[in-house]
Formats: C-alpha cells, structure tokens, sequence
C-alpha cells in the first residue's frame, strides 16, 4: 500500500483562531479512514484545507505524491480529489438525473466536449447508481424537493459519478433516518470494496465509524489526539476526555 | 492630457487647489455613503435609488431658496423633507423587496431610481441648478488656491453629520435597535424589537442623510435630473472599500474619493471625470476579487 | 408546454417574422424591434436566467457593435452592403473579444457584486464614448443611407433581424440540450459545488457571455444601420432603456425557460409602444413604475406562474 494523501504539519488560522494546528495525516490507497473529534476540532476545516476551499498556512498537502495545497478546488477535483458538504451541497432547480450527468467525469473536459447531448451511457450509470443509493424513483425529481437525507445520498451518488480515487466524506449519516444507516453503511463499504474508491470520512456517530473506518484519526482544538485501529482509539483516555470534556 | 499632468508636477500650487477641492467634495460624498452603509447593513439590501435621492434633497434646497428661504436653511429642509421621502419610498416598495434576494432589491431601486429621475427630468427640467449661498471664498498661496466657504461648510457639516450619526448608533435607544437589528434581524424580533419600524426609520435617515448631501452638493456644486447614478456609485464604492460597518473609514475613503476624482477630471478632461468614476469601481471589484481568490475564496 | 404548443408558438412567430412586415406595411419597424428585443431578452437569459449571473453590462457588446459598424462604413470608403457585412463582422469579433477580455476579469465576481460592477460598465463605455473624437464624442454618430427604394429599407432591416433572433434562439434552445447547458444550470445553483465536482467554470462562463455578446453585436450593427443615428447613451450604451429593459424582459417571462424571455419582449414590447401612444411625456416615468412593479409584484414571470397554475390545478 502507498499513501494516497498525506497531509504534512498544517497549520491554517482563521484571524486570530487556529482551526488546525500542525496536523500530520495519511490516508493509504484502497483504505477507509476516519476523522473524529469534537464540535469545533477542525475536522471541517481540513476538508476545506484539502479540497482547496482555504488557504493553507503552514505545512505541505500531497495527493499521490504530488503537492496540491496551492491547487484550486477544481484542478484538485481533477486529479480524483473529490469531497461532500457537512450542509450538503447539490443543484437544488435541477432534477437528480440532471446533477448526475454533470456530475460525470466527462463534463470536467473543456468546452467542445461540453457541447454535445449527455451520452447514453452516462445515463444509464447515473441511474444505476441512483439505484445503488436507492433513489432511482426520485430520479426525475428536483434535487431542491427531496428530503435532507436524500440529498445527502444524492450528494454521494454525484461524488461517486465522478468516479474519484479519493472520496472525503463530511458526516454522511447525519440527518439520514436511523433506520437506512445499515444500508448506507454498506453501500459506502461497497464503494470501497466494488469501486475501488479511497475514503476518509467525517463521523458523529460513533457506532457508524467504528464498523466502517479501518483506521481513525482524533482531531481535538485542532491538533491531532490519537490514531490508531477503531479499538485502539476507542479505547483511549484522551479521546474520551476529548468528548467528555475532562480534559 | 499630458499637459494638464505636467501642469500639476510643475505647480504644486494647483496640485493643492485641485486636491483640496476635490477633498471637499468628498465629503458629500462620504454623507451619501453614511447611508448606503446604514441601509445596506441594517436591510440588507444595495440602494440603487440612492443618488436620486441626493439630487432631490437638492432640489428642495434649490425650490426652497426660489421662494426666498436662506440656502443654509435649505439643509434641514431637505434634510427634513427627505426623510419623510425615504418613509414612503419604504412604505410603498422597500419592505416588500428586504427578504428577497439582494438582485431583486437592485432592480426594484434601479426602477425607482429610473422613475424619480424621469420624475425630476418633468418637474424640475433639464437644465444644471445651483444655488448661490453668498459666503465668498478664501484665498491663499498669492491667490492659486481658491476655496468656496461653502465647501469648507459643507465639509464641516458632513464631518459633523457623520460624528452625530456614530453617537445616535451608539447612545440613542433607536440607533442601538438599529444596531441590533443590523447584527440579526431574527434575535432583534424575539427581543421584542420591531423590526419593520427599525428599517423604515434606517431608510428614512438615510434618506435624510442624501437629502442633506443633496443640499450641499447644490451650494457648492450643481445638480442636474441625471447625476443620480455617479452618487450611487460613489457610495457603493466608499463602502465597498470602507466596509458597511466603519463610518470612520467611509470619511476617509469618501475623501479620498472625492480628491482622487477631481485630480482624475484636471488631467483627463472633465468629460471623462463619470467614466472616470464608474471605471475605478469596476476596477476597484475585480482587484478585490483578484486578492480574494489568492486566498482560495472570491467576492460574494 | 408541451411539444405541439411549443411547435405551435414557432410557426406563429416564424409566421409573423415573415409575412407580418408584408401584411402591415405600416408597421414593419416595429416588427424589427420586436426581434431586436426578442434578441436581447434571450442573450440576457443565458446569463442570467441559466447562469446566474445577473448582468446589467450586456448592453456594452450591443454598443460595440454599433461603433463598429459605423466607424467601417464611415471609414472604409465601400459601397453600402460590403460595408453593412464588414462591420458586422469586425463587430461581432471585437464584441466577442471583449466578451473574453472583460470576463476574464470580471466573471470571477458573484452575486450583486457582479450586477453592480457591470452596471459600472455599461456607464462608463456610454462616457468614455461620448468624451471621444473619434466616434463623433457626444454628438454621436449617423450612419449612410441605405441605397434601395423607400420603404425597402425598414423591410431588409425586419428581415435581418429577424434571422438573428431565430438563429439566436435555436442556438439557445440547442445550447441548452446539451452538457453545456447543464453546467451553467450547476453554476446558477451552486458555484463552489460546481468547481468542487471539477467543472472548468471559467471557460464555461466566458463562453456562455462571448455567445450572447456575439448575438448582441450582430444585432447592434443592424439596429444602428436601422435607426440611421447613433447616441452614445441613448442607443449604443443605453443603460437605463435598452441595459434594463432586457433584464426585464426575461423577468417578466420567466427566467431560466425556453420561451420566457421570447414571450416577455412581446408583452413588453407591445406595452412599451402602448406608453408611447398614450403617455406623452410620461412613458418614462411609467416604465420606471412598471420594471418596479414587475420587479416587486411579478419576480417569477408569466411562465413561472403558468406553473404555479398548473401545479395547483394538478394538486386540486
């Protein structure tokens, strides 16, 4: 296995706050990675550190070797780098058969190869993987008129159309009706395992990470806690003072 | 054109003439500015009728001064009448426009601002319109630099308005319910402010602010039914580079501004003095942006 | 609508193009702004309507191509028509190459920033134009006679025109069928989520404002040969007539629709010559009401409401 990303000593502030402070992580090829940590421990942040949605100020990003932190968001999501929204982001006046079709890899070309009809076949694998997160009755439906949780299943079937080598996740059961989590699990592990899709996820629940994650990482006021296997971390005192707030 | 550049490096005189002319003209500027700010920060909204109301405000000092009033009291006149104005103009469409996506208050305002200049085109004609406030002018420097005491008034009053309007927001109990509301329109509702009233008397005030800047701009310079836009455009750019919460800033960039554009008018010719202006805030949004995208994130 | 009505609107409107101006010879001039303004509601919509991008600078590409037009046939010394197509075409070039130049700075600027800086825009081409010699400064400039027999002159232009609108429009209708016209809807929605997902978002948006400034000059160089007579802030860089009036159109049809902005200009085409004739003296002022109360009472346009009809209809 190679390091897919590593994230080396970042540092990023917000005027005076520092949202990360000296962050070192690595995110292997073929793995799922988890991110935890309080409210506020910057988990979010070093999304947007990564995708290229901030400034970093300190300290080096690599995506399969090669740095990235001075990348726009867009050259990033070329290079297989994609991420989802904690709020949830999807093209609200558009039908979902719609944001997955740009959502494809092919409408990041340049212009000439934007102006021609979607392809059949882009078509039929936007509804297959509707189907895959159980939205194909929805597919005509305006992405604005589905449920939270749909959309934020929408918002994952996009990222996976996009067919990324690196998927970042930020809290993808959050909202989603309890009863559907099993599933989703599932379908995140089958995206791994079937599409071969690297991911690092941001999770609340705990029980939802602990059985996906083969590997976790512990943000706390923006430093990195501990790391370790689910069991590894789970066991430690600091994390748990972390979320306690003992400490 | 080159000339008139030459002209202002050999004879600093004429440089300073220029530029402290320009800096008294500023200050109606930054008085006009004071209330884009108010409204922008409290409703939310960008006042494109904002320069017709500067032009109305004038043109109540110049009827005013038609029936015999003294142009000095011409000021609070206009500046009475105006707000009355800005009530309306609030009562009648402003409210209807605060909730809604900021595009449909420009246009709604490009609307009235096109309305109340047709409006003013009718009523009043086409022709320039000043008043004479009969103050004289002080001379120095062998007489190279002349300035209207009227300027220099209108300078004052436009310092003094701004000084005023910084304590009223700070002291009185409607300039801190101005003040609540601005920061969160919802919490101030919960805490029994009413918010309507709020913005109606925001909008009202800065129409008082513009009918006063109009009073001055036609002692100390002129008016005419069309150079409502410059003023708009003046304000919006003082604000966007003061910031909506900083009137010590919109003074000092409202001066600047003012300086910056009668030097611009000297060496360019004063046909280009409103190219002029509405270049340097187009100028003014892309560097801006330019410096927001280095930082990964952009205007908005 | 559905795919017969839509078929059924078309022949309508091809009908009028072509027989209209023959039936009611006395008024082929309105037909040809009829078209001039089918063109500008349409070129604003693809900005504004699919993109998001609120534009108050459009105009400017219009104006450029009047210039252009009448600055070659000024001063190339051709006879009419070579001279008419010369400045068309160098028109349309130097528009779309500011289409590229101006974009490229100012479509990185959103929301009502961007609205803002092109309202800008549009003034300060009006005043550099009107404070510059070489195209007649303030006074403006005319434009050679047309050479054919009366009344043949308002024809040829009713013609022209109308073949750049249809052909504005099917390129439109076509654009929007394809992956291109997806992504200015993902623009429109969400910019960040539109760059997130990889798509090459500046291109795109220049694109998108080359082909309406493209549409735009063309039209201009017409209009300007058309109405004989160019002013610098009342025809070419008309901010507050023509500048506003394309915004307003599209509104009041609906904005983001096919047929929106086409059905706008009709309905306000045919108010705004009903103001001329009955309002002597006050259209202007009443045109400035009616933007505010379309603008206030009417934001979602005839086609939005069409909608809202029929959905409630569905749902009862």
């Amino acid at each position: 296995m190679s390091a897919l990303l590593e994230v080396r000593n970042v540092t990023k502030r917000f005027g005076g706050v520092v949202a990360n402070a000296n962050i070192s992580l690595g995110v292997e090829r073929g793995e799922i990675a988890g991110l935890i940590g309080p409210n506020g421990s910057g988990k979010s942040t070093l999304f947007g550190c990564i995708a290229g949605a901030h400034a970093v100020d300190e300290g080096d990003i690599l995506f399969e070797g090669a740095p990235i932190k001075h990348l726009r968001t867009a050259t990033i999501a070329r290079l297989g780098l994609i991420r989802t929204y904690q709020q949830t982001r999807i093209y609200g006046a558009m039908s979902c058969m719609e944001n997955m079709a740009i959502s494809a890899r092919e409408a990041q070309g340049g212009l000439l190869s934007l102006l021609r009809p979607v392809p059949p076949a882009t078509s039929r694998r936007a509804a297959d993987l509707l189907a895959f997160v159980g939205l194909h009755e929805k597919r005509e439906e305006k992405a604005a008129r589905l449920s939270f949780g749909q959309q934020k299943l929408l918002e994952f079937a996009m990222a996976l159309m996009n067919e990324p080598k690196l998927l970042l996740l930020d809290e993808p059961t959050a909202g989603i009706n309890p009863t559907l989590i099993n599933g989703l699990i599932d379908r995140l592990r089958r995206a791994n395992s079937e599409l071969g899709v690297t991911l690092l996820v941001i999770e609340h629940n705990m029980r939802v990470i602990m059985n996906l994650a083969h590997r976790i990482t512990c943000l706390a006021h923006g430093q990195v806690l501990a790391e370790g296997t689910p069991d590894e971390v789970r066991d430690d005192a600091r994390v748990l003072d972390a979320y306690l707030g003992v400490a | 054109m080159l000339d008139n550049l030459s002209l202002l490096v050999e004879f600093p005189a004429i440089t300073l003439d220029v530029v402290l002319n320009g800096l008294l003209i500023g200050a109606i500027f930054a008085l006009a500015a004071y209330g884009m700010a108010l409204v922008w920060g409290v409703l939310n909204i960008v006042n494109v009728v904002q320069g017709e109301l500067v032009v109305l405000g004038g043109y109540i000092t110049f009827v005013a001064v038609q029936y015999g009033l003294h142009p000095l009291l011409g000021l609070p006149l206009s500046a009475a009448i105006m707000y009355g104005v800005g009530w309306l103009i609030y009562r009648g469409v402003i409210f209807r426009v605060v909730d809604r996506d900021i595009f449909i208050s420009i246009l709604a305002t490009f609307g009235l601002s096109i309305l109340i200049q047709q409006l003013a085109n009718l009523v009043f004609g086409a022709e320039v319109r000043s008043v004479d406030a009969a103050l004289g002018s002080v001379h120095f420097l062998d007489g190279m630099v002349t300035l209207a005491n009227v300027k220099l008034l209108a300078f004052l009053l436009a310092i003094g308005a701004g000084a005023a309007l910084w304590l009223f927001l700070r002291k009185a109990r409607l300039g801190q319910a101005i003040r609540a509301t601005a920061q969160n329109p919802r919490a101030a509702r919960i805490l029994g402010i009413d918010t309507d009233r709020v913005f109606a008397a925001t909008y009202g005030l800065n129409a008082a602010l513009c009918g006063a800047a109009g009073s001055l701009a036609v002692m100390a310079w002129t008016i005419h039914p069309y150079m409502g836009l410059p003023y708009t455009i003046r304000s919006f750019m003082v604000v966007v580079v003061a910031g909506v919460g900083n009137v010590g800033g919109v003074v000092a960039a409202g001066l600047g501004l003012g300086a910056l554009e009668n030097v611009a008018g000297f060496v360019l010719g004063v046909e280009f003095q409103i190219a002029f202006v509405f270049a340097l805030m187009v100028l003014i949004l892309v560097w801006r942006n330019l410096r927001a995208a280095r930082q990964r994130s952009h205007l908005e | 609508m559905s795919r017969l009505s839509d078929w059924h609107i078309a022949a309508l409107l091809a009908l009028t193009g072509i027989a209209g101006p023959l039936l009611l010879p006395a008024l082929v001039t309105q037909f040809a702004f009829l078209w001039l303004m089918i063109v500008f509601a349409v070129t604003w919509d693809i900005l504004g309507g699919r993109m998001g991008y609120n534009s108050f600078g459009n105009i400017v590409f219009f104006g450029i191509g009047c210039y252009a037009a009448a600055v070659i046939q000024r001063d190339m010394g051709l006879p009419y028509f070579e001279g008419l197509a010369l400045g068309l075409v160098v028109g349309t070039g130097l528009a779309v190459l500011a289409a590229a130049l101006l974009g490229s700075a100012l479509l990185g600027i959103r929301g009502h920033y961007f609205a803002i800086a092109t309202l800008g825009l549009t003034v300060a081409s009006g005043e550099i134009a009107a404070g510059w010699n070489y195209v007649g400064a303030g006074s403006g400039m005319a434009l050679p006679l047309y050479p054919g027999a009366l009344g043949e002159r308002e024809l040829f232009f009713s013609y022209s025109l109308f073949a750049v609108a249809a052909c504005c429009f099917l390129l439109c209708r076509w654009l929007y069928s394809t992956r291109f016209g997806l992504a200015l809807n993902a623009i429109r929605d969400d910019h960040d989520k539109a760059d997130a997902m990889g798509l090459r978002t500046t291109p795109i948006k220049i694109f998108a404002w080359c082909i309406a400034a493209f549409f735009l000059a063309l039209s201009g160089g017409l209009a300007a040969n058309m109405i004989g007579f160019i002013d610098p802030r009342d025809v070419a860089f008309a901010g507050a007539t023509f500048g506003v009036w394309m915004v307003l159109m599209a509104i009041l049809g609906g904005k983001g629709t096919l047929w929106g902005p086409v059905l706008g200009a009709v309905v306000f085409h045919i108010t705004q010559e009903i103001f001329w004739t009955w309002l002597l003296g006050w259209q202007r002022v009443a045109l400035g009401a009616l933007i505010v109360i379309i603008v206030v009472f009417f934001p979602q346009g005839i086609m939005g409401w069409w909608a809202e009809r029929r959905a409630r209809r569905e749902a009862a």
